[in-house]
This record gives C-alpha cells, sequence and structure tokens, in this order.
C-alpha cells in the first residue's frame, strides 16, 4: 500500500543516489565535494551545531527529562493531595498555576506530570523501534516469502487508524470497568502504542535494508565470508541508523501527544496518577470559568512534544543532504 | 489498468480480512467472557445475551464467530445494543454528520495546505517560508484535542465568535472552526509535502525545457510543474478522508457534534462494546477502501505506473 | 502580435535599434559565476564566439569546462542562484539578450534558439504524452486549434522520421527507445522553426550506433533548415563530420578556434593537441594511450597565468604568469597559448 503520510515527515535518506546533483549546477566544480572527507555525521553535527532551534529545543528536552527524573527539584509541592478550600483558586504569586477543581497545586501537577508521559513516550518508542526494526531487518534481509508475509501482517496494523485501534485494545484491556494497576495501565497504553505503530519503523528499516543490502561493500563483506549476523550489525544497522533515530525522536513527540490523548478520552493513564492528558482531561468541563487549568497543562505538553518534533527534524534536515 | 486494479483488491483482501479480524477477536474473545463489560455497569440482560449468542455463535470458535459476524456484516446488520437498538441505525444517523465534518476539513486542508505548499516551495527560505515551516511543526505537533480546546475557548468563549458546540443542524459556517481542527495536522503535512515537491520539481530537467520551449511563466508552472509536483499531494489528500473520520472522534467530542466519533465515545462511555466494533469496523472499511481508490488515483495521474 | 518578431529570418530587430553586425548569434566575453556555500567558482571567463545561419559551430571541452553553462546562459535557463551572469553580452540579430525584458527573453525561445537537451528521458515531462508537448508549443506560442497543432506536431514526428507518428503521438516518454526519445526532442526543439539550435551532447546518452542516426538527422535538418547550430559535445569523433568550425573550451575560456579540417590538421593550442592524441587510433594499437595528464582545474581555485598550464606539456616560466589572450593566427583561426605560433609552425 502507498504510504505518503509515513513519508511525509520522516523522507527516508535514499542512499542508493548519493547527493542528488543537479548536473549543470555542480558541472563546473569538480572534486570539489571531495577535498574535506568530513563524513556525513560530521556534516550534518557542522550544520546542527549553527542551528538556534536545535539548541532551543535540545534545552527543553534536558529539561523536561529532569523533571520527570527529579520532580522535587522543580516543587516542593504535592500533586497528589489537595484541599477542596482552595478548588479552582486562580493563580497568584503563592500558587503560580493556581488549584485545580480538588485544590490541588496546578504546578506541582504539571511538574509530576512530565514523568508518566516522558516514560509511557519513551517506553513506546523504543518498543516501536525494536519491534519495527527487528521485522525490517528479517524482511529486508531475507525477502522472499518471508517478506511477503511481514509486509502484509504490517499491512494489517497500518490498516488500522491510530486512535481507532487504541480504543479498540484500551477498551478490551482498560475499559472504565476493569481494575488496573498503575503499571499495568502503563504497560497497556505503551503496548497498544507501539503495536499499532511499528509497521512504519518497519517500512523505515526495510527499505533501508533493501536499499543497502546490494551496495557493492556488502557484496563485498558476503564475498569475504562475513556472516549474515556480522553484516548486519557491522554494516547494515549502523547504515540504516540515521533514518530510525531521527523517526523515534520525532515519534518520542507524537507520543507524548497520542498518550495525553487516550488519557484524555479516559481509556489510558487514570487518576491517581498524574499526566498532562489527565489534567487537561479533567480541565475540560470547566473551561468556561477557569481556563488556566487548561492551559498550563496544554502548554506544557505542546511545548515537550514540539521539543521533540523540532529536535528530530532538525536532525533530519541536518542529515539529509539534498536539503543542503 | 484492469489487471492492476485487480492485483489491488487481492492486495486488499487479506488485509480487510486481518484487521476485521483482530478487531473481533479483541474485543469478544479475548477478555474470556464475551460479555464482560459490554453491557454497562450491571452487565447484560438475559436475553440480549440469548440473542447475540444464538446469532454470532458465541458458543463456536472464534473462526466460526468471526465468519457469522462477517456475513451478518455484509447485509449490513451490525447487532444490536444491549439496549435492543439495531447498531446499524446509530451508524445509518449519525454517519452522515462525520462525513459532511470530514469533507469540510478535507476542503480547508486543501485551500491551506496547498496554498502554502505551493508559495512556499516556489519561493524557499523567504520570511513566508519560514513561518510555515515553524506553523506546520506546531500543528503537526500539538495534539487535535489540545487545538480544539483552544480555539473552542478563544473563538466561542472569550471572543465570541462562533457558538462553541455545533447545533444539531450542522450549519456549514458552524462547521469551519471544527473543520480546521480536525484538518489541522493534515494541512500542515500537505503543505509540507507540497512545498518539498515542488521545491524538488522545480529545478527539475523537463520545467528547464518548458522553459525553454519559451512558454510563458505561469503555464511552466501551473501545468508542467504543478501536474507533477501534485501528484503525492492529492494521494495524500485521498488517504486522509478515510483518517479524519477516523480522527474525527476527538473533534466531534469537543464541539458536540453528533458523529459517528461521538457515538464511539458515547459507547465507550457506557460499555457498548458491540457498537465500538461496528463503528470501528466501518470506519477501517472506509480508511481502506480510501487507500485502494488513492493508488488507483496514483495510476491514473502518473502515467509511468499506468502499465506495470 | 510581435510574435514574429523574431521568427523572420532577415530582421535583426523590428524596432530598428539593433546594431546589424551580421551575426546571427554573438556571445562576447560572457562571464558567468556559481555562488555557493563553499565560494565563487568561475564557471565562465570570458567566452566568446559566434554562429551565423546555416553553419554549425561545434563546442568541444570536458565536463566543467563551461560549454554547457554558456549553452544555458544563452537561453537563459541558467539556475540563478547559484549561477550568476557576471559579465558580457549575448547579441542575437546584434541586440543584447541579457538586457532585454523576460518577456522578449520568452519569445525569442523557441522560436530564435532553441535546445536539445542531453537526456530525453529527463528533459521530456514523463506526465505528458510526447505529441502533447510537441503540440503545446503550437498551441502556446502559435494559437492554433488543438486538431491543427496536433496536425502539426504529428508532421514533425514525421520529419525526425519516427516511424507511425500517429500512432506514437499519443505515448508517453517512456514508451519512446532512447533513440526515438531524442528525436522526438529534436522535433519538439524544431516545432517553432528556430534559426539557431543548440544541441547540448545529444548523443551522449544514447547507443554508438544511434549516435551516428541522430547526428546524420541533426546534419540534415540543419541544412535542410539552413540553421545555424551549436553543438557541444566532448566527443571529437562526433565533431568532425558535422561541424563547419570548432571552439575548444578550458576551464570556462575558449582557447583554440579554428574551422574543423586546420584544427585536426593542425591544433594551435596543447590542450587540443592533447585531445586530438588522446583518441585511440588503429594504427597504433599495442601502444600506450595518450591521456593529458593531471585533472582540470579547481573552478574557485583557478591558477594563475595559463589555467592549463600545470597540465601542458610545453609549459614555460611565462605560462604561470601571465594569461594568453585569444588572439587570431590565421583568418578563421585563434589561440589562446603563448606558443600557438610554434605549434602551428612545426611540423
Amino acid at each position: 500500500m502507498s504510504d505518503p503520510s509515513a513519508a511525509s515527515l520522516v523522507s527516508t535518506p535514499r542512499p542508493e543516489q548519493p547527493t542528488e546533483i543537479g548536473a549543470p549546477a555542480n558541472a563546473g566544480l569538480p572534486a570539489q565535494k571531495q577535498e574535506k572527507p568530513r563524513g556525513l555525521l560530521g556534516d550534518a553535527w557542522r550544520d546542527l551545531r549553527r542551528k538556534p532551534l536545535f539548541w532551543i529545543s535540545a534545552a527543553f528536552i534536558v529539561l523536561f527529562v529532569l523533571m520527570a527524573a527529579f520532580p522535587s527539584l522543580f516543587t516542593s509541592g504535592d500533586a497528589v493531595n489537595g484541599a477542596l478550600s482552595r478548588s479552582r483558586v486562580e493563580p497568584s504569586a503563592h500558587a503560580w498555576f493556581g488549584y485545580d477543581v480538588q485544590g490541588r497545586d496546578v504546578y506541582s501537577r504539571v511538574i509530576y506530570g512530565a514523568r508518566a508521559s516522558i516514560v509511557v513516550a519513551l517506553l513506546s518508542v523504543i518498543c516501536t523501534l525494536l519491534i519495527g526494526g527487528t521485522m525490517g531487518i528479517i524482511a529486508g534481509y531475507r525477502g522472499g516469502w518471508v517478506d511477503a508475509l511481514l509486509s502484509r501482517i504490517a499491512d494489517i496494523f497500518f490498516g488500522l487508524p491510530f486512535v481507532l485501534g487504541s480504543i479498540v485494545i484500551l477498551t478490551t484491556f482498560n475499559g472504565s470497568g476493569t481494575d488496573n494497576g498503575e503499571w499495568t495501565i502503563m504497560g497497556l497504553v505503551i503496548l497498544s502504542l507501539s503495536v499499532l505503530s511499528w509497521p512504519v519503523v518497519m517500512r523505515l528499516m526495510r527499505s533501508s535494508v533493501l536499499a543497502t543490502k546490494e551496495a557493492d561493500y556488502i557484496v563485498a563483506a558476503r564475498a569475504l565470508g562475513a556472516g549474515t549476523g556480522r553484516i548486519i550489525l557491522k554494516h547494515l544497522l549502523p547504515n540504516c541508523l540515521a533514518p530510525l533515530l531521527v523517526y523515534g525522536t520525532i515519534m518520542v513527540g507524537s507520543f507524548i501527544g497520542a498518550e495525553a490523548t487516550l488519557s484524555f478520552l479516559g481509556i489510558g493513564l487514570k487518576s491517581p496518577v498524574v499526566s498532562w492528558g489527565i489534567m487537561i482531561s479533567e480541565a475540560q468541563n470547566y473551561i468556561r470559568v477557569s481556563p488556566f487549568l487548561l492551559f498550563f497543562p496544554a502548554a506544557f505538553l505542546v511545548t515537550a512534544v514540539l521539543s521533540f518534533v523540532m529536535l528530530g527534524e532538525a536532525v533530519r534536515e541536518a542529515l539529509d543532504p539534498k536539503l543542503r | 489498468m484492469g489487471r492492476y486494479l485487480l492485483r489491488r483488491l487481492l492486495q486488499l483482501v487479506p488485509v480487510f480480512i486481518g484487521t476485521t479480524f483482530l478487531i473481533y477477536w479483541l474485543v469478544w474473545s479475548v477478555p474470556g467472557d464475551p460479555f464482560a463489560g459490554k453491557c454497562g455497569d450491571r452487565g447484560c440482560p438475559e436475553n440480549y445475551r440469548a440473542v447475540m449468542t444464538a446469532k454470532y455463535h458465541l458458543d463456536d470458535s472464534i473462526w466460526v464467530q468471526y465468519a457469522s459476524y462477517m456475513k451478518n456484516l455484509f447485509q449490513g446488520d451490525f447487532g444490536i445494543t444491549f439496549g435492543n437498538r439495531p447498531i446499524s441505525d446509530i451508524i445509518t444517523t449519525s454517519y452522515p454528520n462525520t462525513l459532511k465534518l470530514a469533507v469540510v476539513a478535507l476542503v480547508i486542508e486543501a485551500v491551506i495546505g496547498l496554498g502554502a505548499g505551493v508559495l512556499t516551495g516556489l519561493r524557499r527560505n523567504g520570511f513566508l517560508d519560514n513561518l510555515v515551516l515553524v506553523s506546520s511543526l506546531f500543528l503537526i505537533a500539538l495534539p487535535v484535542f489540545v487545538i480544539g480546546f483552544v480555539l473552542q475557548w478563544f473563538f466561542g468563549v472569550k471572543w465570541g465568535i462562533i457558538t462553541p458546540t455545533v447545533s444539531s443542524e450542522m450549519r456549514i459556517t458552524e462547521l469551519i472552526l471544527p473543520g480546521f481542527v480536525l484538518g489541522s495536522a493534515s494541512s500542515a503535512y500537505i503543505a509540507r509535502v507540497a512545498r518539498t515537491s515542488i521545491a524538488e520539481n522545480r529545478r527539475a530537467d523537463y520545467v528547464r525545457t518548458a522553459i525553454a520551449k519559451g512558454l510563458p511563466m505561469r503555464r511552466v508552472v501551473g501545468v508542467h510543474l504543478l501536474r507533477n509536483s501534485l501528484i503525492p499531494v492529492v494521494t495524500l489528500l485521498g488517504t486522509d478522508l478515510g483518517a479524519l473520520m477516523g480522527g474525527a472522534i476527538i473533534t466531534e467530542g469537543i464541539f458536540g457534534i453528533n458523529g459517528i466519533g461521538r457515538q464511539v465515545l458515547r459507547a465507550i462511555v457506557t460499555k457498548e462494546s458491540a457498537t465500538v466494533v461496528g463503528i470501528v469496523v466501518v470506519l477501517v472499511v472506509v480508511y481502506l477502501v480510501m487507500n485502494l481508490l488513492v493508488d488507483l488515483l496514483y495510476a491514473a495521474l502518473d502515467p509511468r505506473i499506468r502499465y506495470e | 502580435m510581435s510574435d514574429i518578431l523574431v521568427s523572420e529570418q532577415s530582421a535583426p530587430g523590428a524596432d530598428g535599434s539593433g546594431r546589424p553586425s551580421g551575426r546571427l548569434l554573438e556571445v562576447d566575453d560572457l562571464r558567468v559565476e556559481f555562488r555557493t556555500r563553499d565560494g565563487v567558482a568561475k564557471v565562465i571567463n570570458g567566452v566568446t564566439y559566434h554562429v551565423d545561419a546555416g553553419e554549425t559551430l561545434a563546442v568541444l571541452g570536458e565536463s566543467g569546462s563551461g560549454k554547457s553553462v554558456t549553452a544555458q546562459t544563452i537561453m537563459g535557463i541558467l539556475d540563478t542562484p547559484p549561477g550568476f551572469v557576471t559579465g558580457g553580452q549575448v547579441r542575437f540579430h546584434g541586440k543584447d539578450m541579457l538586457k532585454m525584458s523576460a518577456e522578449q527573453r520568452r519569445r525569442i525561445r523557441g522560436e530564435g534558439i532553441a535546445m536539445i537537451f542531453q537526456d530525453s528521458l529527463s528533459a521530456l515531462n514523463p506526465v505528458f504524452t510526447v505529441g502533447f508537448q510537441i503540440a503545446e508549443q503550437f498551441r502556446i506560442r502559435r494559437g492554433m486549434s488543438r486538431s491543427d497543432a496536433k496536425k502539426r506536431a504529428i508532421e514533425m514526428l514525421d520529419q525526425v522520421k519516427i516511424p507511425n507518428a500517429k500512432g506514437r503521438f499519443s505515448n508517453y516518454p517512456h514508451q519512446f527507445s532512447g533513440g526515438m526519445r531524442q528525436r522526438a526532442m529534436i522535433a519538439m526543439s524544431l516545432a517553432l522553426d528556430p534559426e539557431v539550435l543548440i544541441a547540448d551532447e545529444p548523443t551522449t546518452a544514447l547507443d554508438v550506433t544511434v549516435q551516428a542516426q541522430i547526428m546524420d538527422l541533426l546534419g540534415e535538418l540543419q541544412r535542410e533548415r539552413q540553421m545555424g547550430m551549436i553543438l557541444i559535445t566532448h566527443d571529437l569523433g562526433v565533431v568532425a563530420d558535422v561541424a563547419d568550425r570548432i571552439a575548444v573550451m578550458y576551464a570556462g575560456r575558449i582557447v583554440e578556434e579554428a574551422d574543423v579540417y586546420d584544427l585536426y590538421a593542425k591544433p594551435a593550442h596543447p590542450y587540443t593537441l592533447g585531445l586530438l592524441n588522446s583518441i585511440p587510433r588503429l594504427d597504433e594499437k599495442g601502444q600506450e594511450l595518450r591521456t593529458i595528464k593531471g585533472l582540470p582545474p579547481n573552478l574557485m581555485n583557478i591558477p594563475s597565468g595559463c589555467p592549463f598550464n600545470p597540465r601542458c606539456p610545453m609549459a614555460q616560466p611565462v605560462c604561470r604568469e601571465k594569461l594568453p589572450p585569444l588572439l587570431q593566427i590565421r583568418s578563421g583561426r585563434a589561440s589562446a597559448c603563448h606558443f600557438a605560433e610554434e605549434l602551428v609552425n612545426r611540423d
């Protein structure tokens, strides 16, 4: 199935056509590219260093990761318990972001909310990369009926729109009556995110493998007697890794958003776990009277998502020679 | 062309079966008791259990169950809710609303995405280009419900330009904001795809040939450049109609539109799994069929793959 | 309107402001540079050549010598950025095209000067039929009706000897073989009956057997229509049969210009000599092929003096200090070498 949506944000660098050269444009500059052999990664890094967007998003990511790891660095407040007497008290110098319906400090809650959001997103990305990457390598490297079978399976999962798929999975295992523990729910959310997202990674990986598999140096390595495992580990993986990492970074961003969406729908994480999605979901009924309840978690969510997406985009642009 | 169509149809069959089976299996078989959590908080009434068990052979193996479910499905019978309402009823009343919303969203995203993409593709690295790039990242990154709530609050509550929720008449003017919210991420994708495509094709040899033939610039761009660059954009738009309907759940929830998305939400809350499966299956079918149509459209637009 | 302005063979500009120098197309001290992120590459450094009606000028040079960029500048299809014209003139019927408005230049394209590209597969638009792309010119430029345009386009396909022209009208470029596609490309460029045809490596992408056919066809059409033709190539073998005069380019300069026979018999520049010597010859079978040592210069850092001096077997100290200008050494021949006379006069 043609898949323009997957290719649009993360266009795989095509190794079979290294630096597409507008023939006339470069006709006058022979041999000048080879003069400074910096390599793709060196070039990319040189490019990245000059981008303010890269530094800004990287700084935000560090901040959010710190928040997730050591929330007490940022707040001494209590994110879980509140006093109903301060229900929906507006932001003030005393409580910067105000208090929510149950009188809990919104600032502490957004800080503590980072952990669930980021942990879920990171773990889901790792799972997705592992499943999709393995499938992609196997499909691309083995080819034949293995490839056909795996590709069809990927089609099936790809045929499930994301929101719908997770609704089905999560209503089954995590419906409103079920009584799952905090970690079980997290596991379920991670499972549904990665189960529905791996086909894209698999296709990315598969096409990378297919493109590099027949490259002369791989053929040469095989001719020299290198085993399959060695070829995959030493030659194929390093080549496919760059687009995969870029995609992974962007995916962390979109998974943070997806986790929030699921929590918002009431099928993802649930109170007393603190997450931005839950906060937004809880705030929606008070949007007219206390919009600040919505804005602070939304702002954190948006910043986090954007940071990851922009970082990924910046790296992708730096890695893509065509955009130079 | 005929063979191509046939091949694509044949490829669709296993995907369709696989997807629907997966959904069916998850909803009816995995929980053990097929009626667990399907009938709200009070559990399923006895007669509902009896009717459904008889109809879908719930006592038999999952294969028989699935086959009978599919058989009924093809006859337009999606089963009944535990309140004895046919699920096909729910679908037929709410589906047109969702379709309307999705079409509005599609038009909006086509206009915004194409406009922005063509403008920036022709003039790269200007102020406009950077503006579009950054704002498209924003739209892609923001979860729909955040955009929805924020815009609803500003336009509906703070500035009072629109009513915060859509009335049951579904006037087009009311649907513009929800349509924009629903299509926001897609319009950003379309803008980016169009931009890249045009920027890549702008330096193509055939564009240079068209200029060398002495054609006016507007023909070079309007016919030669656009015709080629828009192939990926049109296909993206096509795939999106299916995705928009699937993604409408959240938008419909926020703006109170009585579409199938809202029905799914309601069914989730009231634990009517049969309804959830029914609607999801319909949406998946629409999504798959749209993908097929897009593939055919692709073949029609690009003569190079027509005879493959 | 003034569509016919440039199509009349004799008219040197309808408004009479043009200087009728008698030359059809002249390139005069043209300078072009490419401004890239890594620096400025001086791609064309004062190229001067001309072509008259009914004659064929071959422009010869290695890739990177600037021959294609010159052609692109003439056509006005130079990619800007990175390419910028920094000096010189391109005169068509005596009028400097570089000073014309975009609209005036556009009208010259196709009708006054047309161009054939090297790779016909990428030069033809893949999503339109070949017939459409030819007929398009009749419709847009001549205002013909759809059916008239189609008739004319089929005639054109017939003229370039494409069998079953009528049937092939509605085929797409990828359905043509390489040779047939290049014929279609020729038909397209000749559709508006241009006065000058620029053929940029028209046969490079083709099989050897097809190459000869295409060159014959080009030569035939050129004689029939009394066009001026600029044939850009790096292939000395292609040149001999078709060209009247040859201009040899090196590092963005013309280093030698001469009649075909003079040039082959007595090259007046060591670079030309090197090119001629590097053609494999049957009577020297078994001997080592004589090649020109070294690489073409980096255009961001062209050697001082004569740009060829690092590779020249005859280089003297003066060659590293003074840039030899292109000087007339006989009637109809010029060379940019300090030792041109010695070269021509030796046995």
